[in-house]
């Protein structure tokens, strides 16, 4: 990875902190897993996104820093001089492979990236909480402060069916870590649209509408850069939902092609995902100076008319 | 902001309700009715927006009148405030005095948690028809104890402490409670004019500022005038004064880090939301004293060059909010508070904000984020308070009982409280005794005594207990033995024998007492109050409490060993990988019960 040194006339300083044993130098103002990877040093991330704030909410990426009680978040921890940073330790470990765990047993992350070969890294066992229930599914209904008393027997799980209430993109709650970049992508960081929350809390906290209304009754305007963000696939486009459930969404079948949106003069950059020489979703590069991965309701699912097929 | 409201509007109660606080809107995108002209000029956006701190006082508004937060409320509070009904929704459920299904006028809360349980086995389980369960509501010296709210056009709230459980029913139904206890009850060693912390108690009446300022009230305050503000901090320093809460942060440091901070707007937050479990030492100062706290709060904001004042008191202490509301307006009356405070020419003033059911609101960033109009989340450390906190500018949160020690210090001076206490724990130290003992309540002692002084200082353990555990510190804190009875109740003491004064909880637990039951408790509540934002404690806390009810089930057989590891080991991922204190300590009390009382057998 790169460094950026000068950023127009500012030249940006850098500082000298140790990491696992070694000297390096990182920019000042970048963070201790820019500075991590800078030095080849692998550390897993789930909720952690480069178009969004770190929320550090997972707790998967924790490193250890001398001098602090506690573990520290390396996907926001800003870099200082002296830091000693130790990424490997039994600590550390443990950590991550508690999180895994953690996650794994109450989470379906059938469709997060790199999750299996985490799993056997840090040697995480999620099932040992015992068996999935899957009996509640009611999470919209939680009364703050009050749960059902559990009985030892299964591990409670954060499943319920799946949202289907619009034609462009269904939304499968449980597949969700909570790492709050859909709301955030939503609210104030990308969209100003504030059609997404998070309500309830503790367990209990679930990404929701006001009143879990439809998308449809809410103020969602279908930007799509909710699906953009989500790492875990519980934000997915209709057409990938319906074709995963017919059997035939394959991955490793299909092209991306970039294009420029056709539809106004702003000109996003557009990734098409083509199967079978049909666009079955969209996306855009996060990397993208000006857009940085986000579209509109017609970058995102205005692609039918290139299919010369009609929706529904 | 381009606000998206779906179908539901307000009814009259709930607009009044609304508009009690903010005012009649005055433009129709606001809610307002169209004039004849039909004509409108939209301003807001950005000066609505500035509002946001006024979102949970208005829920509360509304919450107060009509008993619960409807989607015609969130429309129309939606817009006056300008915040997006799914972001108000959002706030609303985080906090469990709130309600968005309707429910009946009057709510019937049961303490359920720990000191209750424990002296009337009132239980989930057990509960009246219609009553709702509730954390610890503050009032252990007297448990069991229930809290009564009866929304309306004034709201009603009553506390009946000790309740039975015929009383109980005789609440749900409609009753109403009898008066509450004189406040003086809960501090058995009151009244005592030589106390230091408690002096008051008993003698003043906490309504009258005239009563106040004849026990030596308000002397503090000229005195820190005379001195100024950089003596002030250097006193509270000298004293070796160390918070309060729990976490017995240096309090002249903290103060000191803010007066040095280039920004000059600056906050002081009180933290008042005191709801560790076993912990009622604040609520019999606030009801007992409270011009107590605006003076010393005006001394902490003079020291530390603050203009403003939160008070964020815990929305379930009714007495405490009557008594701190008169105490500030008297206050203010009398140019104790305001501008060019008693000729100073330093203005300050005081805003009292409740909390509404949330122990997680106690964690100093999460109070930020709460006043702001936020879900109570705490916020990533760096960068701390003192520099970057409410509104984004230094401020400093103390505890109740750290600021009155204050009063003291600057009264006396910092090495005169220095002298008082141990090597490592300096002052006067309250400890909130409940359980079995004859006298449960809130005392003060000079830092140094043992377990046992305290305990014989509250009468004594009842004479058919024997003591089967002594819970220090409340939730986050841990249990010691009867061996331990001879611990130096000081923060050195405590911490080399592995366990905490926290809070001050001493609960002590008899024979008769199920720990268990007391364990699973308290991994309830730490599931109930995760605020949800990280995995370690919104999952771990669930996993904690699922191990516990498989080892209950299965004690002493072949699982007992595996999950007795797996407790283990969800205890060092929170405590390594939570971002606040809840999560860090949310294992603390059961891992001290599995290590020092053995209350599993592998």
């Amino acid at each position: 990875m790169s460094t950026q040194v000068t950023t127009g006339l500012q030249v940006r300083k850098s500082v000298e902190l140790t990491i696992d044993g070694k000297k390096v130098t990182a920019p000042e103002g970048s963070t201790l897993l820019d500075a991590c990877r800078a030095s080849g040093k692998e550390i897993p991330t789930l909720c952690f996104g480069d178009t969004i704030t770190p929320k550090n909410a997972c707790r998967v990426c924790m490193v250890e820093l001398e001098g602090s009680r506690t573990l520290v978040p390396s996907c926001s921890r800003k870099v200082e001089a002296g830091m000693v940073v130790n990424t490997d330790t039994e600590r550390t470990s443990h950590s991550r492979k508690l999180v895994l765990e953690l996650l794994g047993s109450s989470v379906d992350l059938s469709l997060t990236k790199n999750v299996s070969k985490w799993n056997d890294n840090y040697d995480a066992k999620p099932l040992r909480f015992g068996a999935p229930s899957y009996h509640h599914g009611k999470r919209d209904e939680a009364v703050t402060g009050h749960h059902h008393q559990p009985d030892g027997e299964t591990a409670e799980t954060v499943h319920q069916p799946v949202k289907i209430d619009n034609a462009l993109y269904v939304r499968d709650y449980s597949k969700c870590i909570l790492c709050y970049q859909c709301v955030d992508a939503c609210g104030e960081q990308w969209q100003n649209t504030f059609a997404i929350t998070t309500a309830g809390r503790g367990f209990d906290a679930r990404i929701s509408t006001e009143f879990a209304v439809d998308l449809t009754d809410s103020a969602c305007v279908y930007c799509g850069n909710c699906i953009q963000v989500c790492p875990t696939g519980a934000l997915m486009f209709t057409s990938e939902y319906e074709m995963r459930e017919a059997g035939t969404w394959r991955e490793e079948e299909q092209t991306q092609t970039d294009t420029i949106c056709p539809y106004c003069g702003v000109g996003c950059s557009l990734t098409l995902h083509v199967q079978d020489n049909t666009i079955v979703k969209v996306t855009s590069p996060s990397d993208h100076s000006v857009t940085h991965g986000n579209l509109c309701i017609k970058g995102r699912f205005g692609f039918q008319h290139v299919q010369n097929t009609k929706p529904e | 902001m381009d606000l998206k409201i779906a179908s539901g509007s307000a009814n009259t109660e709930e607009r009044q309700a609304v508009d009690s606080l903010l005012g009649a809107p005055q433009e129709t995108s606001h809610g307002a009715q169209r004039d004849e002209m039909g004509m409108r000029v939209s301003t807001g956006g950005e000066s609505l927006r500035k509002l946001r701190h006024l979102l949970l006082p208005t829920l509360h508004s509304v919450n107060d009148r009509v008993g619960f937060i409807s989607r015609g409320a969130i429309n129309y509070i939606s817009q006056r405030l300008d915040i997006a009904p799914a972001e108000i929704y959002g706030v609303a459920t985080f906090y469990a005095l709130f309600d968005t299904n309707e429910r009946p006028a009057r709510q019937v809360h049961v303490c359920i948690d720990l000191a209750c349980r424990a002296a009337s086995g009132c239980t989930e389980e057990t509960l009246p028809e219609g009553a709702i369960a509730s954390p610890c509501l503050g009032t252990c010296e007297r448990a069991p104890s229930v809290l009564v709210i009866e929304t309306g056009v004034t709201v009603r709230q009553e506390v009946l402490a000790p309740a039975t459980k015929a009383q109980i029913a005789d609440l749900v139904a409609g009753k109403s409670a009898p008066a509450e206890q004189p406040i003086a009850q809960a501090a058995p060693q009151t009244p005592d004019k030589s106390l230091v912390l408690l002096s008051r108690i008993g003698i003043a009446d906490p309504l009258s500022i005239d009563d106040y300022i004849s026990n030596n009230g308000f002397t503090a305050l000229h005195k820190a005038f005379a001195i100024g503000a950089e003596q002030v901090i250097a006193e509270v320093t000298t004293s070796g004064l160390v918070g309060r809460g729990g976490a017995a942060f240096p309090t002249g440091r903290k103060w000191a880090a803010v007066a040095s901070q280039p920004v000059k707007t600056r906050y002081l937050i009180c933290n008042a939301d005191e709801s560790e479990p076993g912990t009622f030492k604040d609520r019999v100062l606030l009801e007992g004293d409270p011009f107590a706290l605006v003076e010393a709060m005006t001394i902490a904001a003079f020291a530390t060059g603050s203009q403003h004042g939160y008070i964020y008191l815990r929305g379930e202490y009714p007495r405490a909010l009557m008594n701190l509301t008169n105490a500030i307006e008297v206050a203010r009356n009398k140019n104790y508070l305001g501008d060019n405070i008693l000729n100073s020419g330093f203005n300050f003033d005081i805003t009292i904000f409740r909390g509404a059911g949330a122990y997680i609101c106690g964690e100093e960033t999460a109070i930020f984020n709460s006043i702001e109009g936020f879900r109570g989340e705490p916020r990533n450390k760096p960068p701390f308070p003192v520099e970057v906190g409410l509104f984004g500018k230094p401020t400093v949160v103390n505890n109740v009982e750290t600021l009155l020690n204050v009063l003291p210090i600057i009264n006396n001076s910092g090495e005169k409280y220095a002298s008082w206490g141990s090597t490592g724990s300096k002052g006067k130290k309250l400890f909130c005794v409940s359980g079995a003992v004859n006298k449960p309540g809130v005392y003060e002692v000079t830092f140094g005594v043992t377990l046992r002084e305290l305990i014989n200082l509250a009468g004594g353990l009842k004479s058919d207990s024997t003591i089967q555990a002594v819970l220090l510190g409340g939730a986050a804190g841990g249990f010691v033995g009867p061996e331990d009875l001879d611990l130096e109740l000081t923060l050195e003491a405590a911490r080399a024998a592995g366990t905490t004064l926290g809070s001050g909880v001493v609960m002590v637990l008899d024979q008769n007492v199920n720990m268990f039951d007391q364990l699973q408790r308290i991994a309830a509540f730490f599931r109930d109050e995760s605020c949800g934002q990280c995995v370690p404690c919104r999952v771990g806390t669930v996993r904690q409490q699922e191990a516990l009810a498989r080892l209950v089930k299965s004690n002493g057989t072949d699982s007992t060993a595996v999950d007795l590891q797996l407790l283990r080991d969800l205890g060092q991922v929170m405590r390594d990988a939570s971002i606040c204190g809840l999560g860090q300590t949310a294992h603390n009390a059961i891992d001290s019960a599995l290590t020092r009382l053995k209350v599993f057998s592998a």
